[in-house]
């Protein structure tokens, strides 16, 4: 199984003539999805790498039979591209974009609530399930089939994670990053429902960070309805107040939004939270009763 | 970005919020000048106030009251160039390079308006409260009953509705309400039209006369759509803001500096801070925030690295990487260029991980420095801290 994405997901790339969109969606189709078309208004009709390219999204999923879509738009364009795809009734938007002004994201989201697409992002490095499909820019060596499903607030930390699982020889049936801006369409709620309803999965790893309550509301999910371990950890316990990390939403915000508030809650729920973020993969692999380099 | 309360109440006066009369001044012929105009213009006393980017100026002696321009621009002289310390400038405190001198208003409620992203609800929420003058996170921690709540849809606006319930929510006079709702409508949408994060009026305050002024004005835009707002760029006062994180803004580097003394660079935000943490976890306290972002390139690794040593807390670095669009090879090339560049002499950790990191290890590898190599995130944090002494 998995969740959102298999080898049947077939996927239109909006911005695909861009250097970025270029790059990624190669290394995509290297790794065995199937790419089947891109999208950048004024070069319709021509091809890209071999895909053809269309001026509109909905001309795209009408010749293509395209379901979900990846999205490099350079942030400017990047929510009426997220717009554009659910008018078109794409099932899946993966925005991969970072930088989106969050006023345009409230507008692509309050749009979003009338169709009927699932969003991933923005600011996520996207979706990989191992050995079948792979729609993001995460590094897919590092990867291997598994039943650990991932999700996170953060690109290359949930690679450090994915990482220490692979080297203990503990695979992924998913890895779904949510995004690190503060409006998002998946949320850890979500996810960890999806992972709770997969077969494939028999535990998860959240990656939190201080921002928001995201974590707190997926604390209250777990403790509600997880049938299956969860493993937690929260970047940002030594971020000063005030300053946003790097991301948009990590911030903390007149006392809200503390590592140690998310901690408190998740522990509460019965989540195996780590000090460490060295002690992600040690700390599945005792939750699944595997020995640590097995 | 974060603005001066004189340029958020120039930006308010604009869509019809009502301010006190005022004037900024940088030089005390410019302070005695604007208190002249405001005593002949028939004010009975004026308020100096020192212009950081930092609340609780009150209490740290950066706002005062004249009563004569004589004794307006004698305050002023002695406030422009002092170090203003409050709670939230941190222990160096802040340069006062600018003050605004406004009339005095004859205050009769003090009350709080403040518009932010409900991250949750995914829109804005309009926020009020009678009890201004105070900081709201304290009103919210003691009393969240006492903190009104509408929330905006975008194309709509703040509604003429919305507004006038707020208003007699906060116990205004029915005759207030019609310039209740001119007020609250125009903050809206400043806070809209700029793309604001936040925009805060504490105190907003209920004359004895029936005036309703925002006697504080504080405004944050938001980052990302800074691009379209080139006329809100210009009011950027880099004074404000910490010279070396001012230095990476121009490499389009995220860098926060701290404390102590461990620097670090590394790929993501996510896990930039969780490196922080291990650092902490390791017995050490990381000197700075640096994110080189996903698609660096040689050059800014160079110029991140120059950044991290002109530091002078820092005792010792680390450089966390795991490639995916940064690939090792591009980093270990501005690693070993900024290395020789700056003739660095403190120890110097190294874990790589991620795309073409045999490349990666070659390059450092021949390129004969010294520098300390990890494994994992827990041996580098380790190897750092001790390190770093």
């Amino acid at each position: 199984m998995s969740i959102l994405v298999d080898k049947t997901t077939r996927v239109l790339v909006q911005g695909v003539t861009g250097r970025e969109g270029t790059f990624h969606a190669k290394a995509c189709a290297e790794y065995g999805t199937k790419i089947v078309g891109g999208v950048t208004p004024g070069k319709g009709g021509s091809t890209h790498e071999g895909w053809p390219v269309f001026n509109s999204v909905q001309e795209a999923v009408d010749k293509t039979g395209a379901d979900v879509s990846v999205i490099f738009v350079p942030p400017a364009f990047a929510a009426d591209a997220i717009m554009e795809a659910a008018d078109a009734e794409i099932e899946l938007i993966i925005c991969i974009t970072e930088g989106i002004p969050v006023l345009d994201m409230v507008r692509a989201w309050e749009f979003l609530q009338t169709r009927r697409a699932r969003l991933i992002g923005p600011n996520c490095p996207g979706i990989i399930s191992p050995g079948k499909s792979k729609i993001g820019i995460m590094p897919a060596a590092i990867h291997r089939e598994g039943t650990i499903g991932i999700v996170s607030r953060s690109g290359t930390l949930t690679y450090e994670a994915v990482y220490q699982l692979s080297t203990r020889g503990i695979g992924q049936s998913t890895a779904v990053g949510i995004g690190g801006d503060p409006i998002i369409g998946t949320t850890f709620v979500d996810a960890l429902d999806l992972f709770n309803r997969d077969p494939q999965t028999e535990a998860v790893v959240m990656i939190g960070e201080i921002g928001g309550n995201a974590e707190e509301a997926a604390a209250e999910f777990v403790k509600a309805r997880m049938k299956k371990p969860v493993v937690g950890f929260i970047a940002g316990q030594t971020a000063p107040p005030g300053r946003r990390m790097g991301h948009a939403g990590a911030i903390i915000s007149g006392g809200q939004g503390t590592a140690a508030e998310k901690i408190k809650a998740m522990e509460a729920a019965g989540i195996r939270v780590c000090n460490s973020p060295a002690e992600i993969g040690e700390t599945v692999a005792a939750a699944m009763g595997v020995r640590a380099g097995a | 970005m974060k603005i001066h309360e004189y340029q958020a109440k120039a930006i308010l006066r604009n869509y019809g919020v009502a301010v006190p009369r005022g004037n900024i001044a940088s030089t005390r012929e410019e302070a005695e000048a604007a208190a002249r105009a405001l005593f002949d213009a028939g004010a009975s006393a004026v308020v100096v106030k020192a212009q950081i980017h930092a609340g609780g100026r009150g209490k740290g002696g950066g706002v005062k009251i004249a009563r004569s321009s004589e004794e307006a621009t004698e305050l002023a002289s002695r406030m422009l160039g002092m170090t203003l310390v409050t709670h939230q400038t941190g222990p160096g405190g802040k340069l006062v390079g600018r003050v605004l001198i406004e009339e005095t208003l004859p205050i009769d409620k003090e009350l709080y308006l403040g518009i932010v992203i409900d991250r949750n609800e995914a829109r804005p929420v309009f926020m009020a409260s009678a009890s201004g003058g105070m900081e709201i996170e304290q009103v919210a921690a003691e009393n969240p009953a006492a903190i009104l709540r509408e929330y905006v849809t975008p194309e709509m606006g703040l509604a003429a509705f919305q507004a006038r319930k707020l208003a007699f929510q906060l116990g205004l006079k029915p005759q207030q309400v019609g310039q209740a709702v001119l007020f609250m409508t125009g903050l809206y949408k400043a806070f809209e039209e700029t793309d604001s994060s936040l925009v805060e009026i504490n105190p907003f305050v209920s004359c004895t006369d029936g005036r309703l002024m925002a006697l504080d004005a504080k405004m944050n835009f938001d980052d990302n759509a800074l691009f379209r707002h080139g006329e809100l760029k210009q009011l950027r006062d880099i004074s404000e803001e910490d010279p070396l994180e001012v230095e990476a803004s121009k490499y389009n580097l995220n860098y926060i500096k701290l404390e102590g003394n461990v620097g670090c660079m590394v790929n993501g935000a996510g896990l930039a801070m969780a490196t922080m943490d291990i650092i902490k976890y390791a017995g050490g306290m990381p000197a700075n925030f640096l994110d080189v972002g996903g698609g660096a390139n040689a050059e800014q690794v160079t110029h991140a690295f120059e950044i991290l040593l002109s530091d002078k807390n820092v005792k010792a670095v680390l450089i966390n990487i795991f490639g995916g669009i940064l690939r090792v090879d591009t980093l270990a090339r501005g690693v070993v260029e900024a290395a020789g560049k700056t003739g660095i002499k403190l120890p110097v950790v190294l874990r790589l991980e991620g795309t073409n990191v045999e490349q990666g290890r070659e390059i450092l590898r021949q390129s004969g420095l010294n520098f300390i190599v990890a494994d994992t995130m827990k041996d580098a944090a380790e190897k750092v801290v001790r390190a770093a002494g």
